[in-house]
């Protein structure tokens, strides 16, 4: 991505994002949210995150890769289950990271 | 002077001075510090995986200060390392933040009189933290009218400051690990400490699960479109999941 690309979509998300905080500030009251978009919009935070992990998780230069030999699927398992028991998000990082650390010295990948 | 009645003038002092603008200020920056401790990780988690991937560090600073939206400068550094198209960022950006319409409809009653620059300010300023930390103490009326602004403002203000250095810490800290590290590893672990608490009933759960589903499948879209239609399609879940959890109910 070219630097010019790049600012120009730093821009425009910025524009974006400044016109969504104002919205309802700057209209005060003259329109209403639309009840379903209300509730779609609480399914966003666990959709859009959720979105951005699998792949990361599970393609390996391109393709799915299910088994031992991917570590950071395996790390990602292990960051899960320490988000959940702990809701911390420094243990999650730490725990992560630790864990895919482990795996690599290990080096059970091909 | 009686004992009491310097206890009175002292009160009065005290009121007078936890209704002027700097106090409200302060009791607002004060009232975010534990927040601001929350937040830190997700900032360096930014900066690190900008310049990971190739940002420089002004366009990682760029980013926090022109989008100042954690969850979606994380969300568009993947999308902008791969080189996607500037339409897709923006849909993604567009999707991830349509939340803020939501705090900006019930903030807005309390911010009605001011004028527009005060509105332009605090608006821009709007991020989750600012809005969870002042809507409650707004809405049962324990700041008054001209102190409310100034209240949002130390609040607000606190956490721009925050992301910013995180940001910064983050891009030195990132130039400064080696490729060794794995440290772009950080981006999908912020993301998972983001999701596992966004997972809150049977619903929220049917959303993350078709979005996992979906993104397993729609990762090698062309365009970069796979994380915008796995979004939408855990959001389409989420709804119909809803529905016939209601129905199930009836």
């Amino acid at each position: 991505m070219s630097t010019l690309t790049l600012w120009l979509a730093v821009a425009g998300a910025g524009a974006i994002t400044f016109a969504l905080r104002l919205s309802f500030i700057a209209l005060l009251g003259r329109i209403e949210i639309p009840p379903l978009l209300g509730s779609a919009l609480r399914f966003v935070p666990a959709a859009v995150f959720t979105a951005v992990v699998i792949p990361l998780l599970f393609y390996v230069n391109g393709a799915v890769e299910v088994s031992i030999g991917n570590e950071r699927l395996l790390a990602g398992i292990a960051a899960v289950l320490i988000a959940w028991r702990t809701r911390s998000v420094p243990l999650t990082l730490v725990g992560g990271m630790a864990t895919l650390w482990a795996l690599q010295a290990i080096g059970l990948g091909p | 002077m009686q004992p009491d009645g310097i206890a009175r003038d002292l009160e009065e002092a005290i009121d007078e001075k936890s209704s002027s603008p700097a106090a409200a200020f302060i009791a607002g920056a004060k009232a975010i510090v534990p927040v601001l401790l929350a937040l830190l990780p997700f900032g360096l988690a930014f900066g690190a995986t900008a310049t990971g991937s190739g940002l420089s560090a002004v366009e990682a600073l760029g980013m926090s200060v022109f989008v100042f939206a954690g969850a979606a400068q994380l969300a568009a550094v993947p999308l902008l390392s791969a080189g996607a198209s500037v339409a897709i960022v923006l849909l993604t950006v567009l999707v991830v933040n349509l939340r803020l319409t939501l705090y900006s409809a019930s903030l807005a009653p309390h911010f009605g009189r001011l004028p527009a620059g005060w509105k332009g300010l605090l608006a821009y300023l709007l991020t989750d933290q600012a809005y969870a930390a002042t809507i409650t103490p707004f809405d049962e009326g324990e700041r008054n009218e001209p102190d409310k602004r100034w209240y949002y403002l130390g609040v607000a203000l606190a956490i721009w400051v925050t992301w910013q250095a995180a940001t910064v810490s983050g891009v030195v800290l990132g130039a400064w690990a080696s490729e060794g590290w794995s440290l772009d590893f950080v981006l999908p672990l912020i993301f998972i400490a983001a999701a596992v608490p966004a997972i809150k009933d049977r619903a929220t759960g049917a959303a993350s699960l078709s979005a996992g589903i979906a993104a397993l499948f729609c990762a090698t879209l062309p365009l970069n479109l796979g994380l915008i239609t796995a979004a939408l399609a855990g959001v389409l879940g989420g709804l119909v999941a809803e529905l016939v959890f209601e129905r199930g109910q009836k």
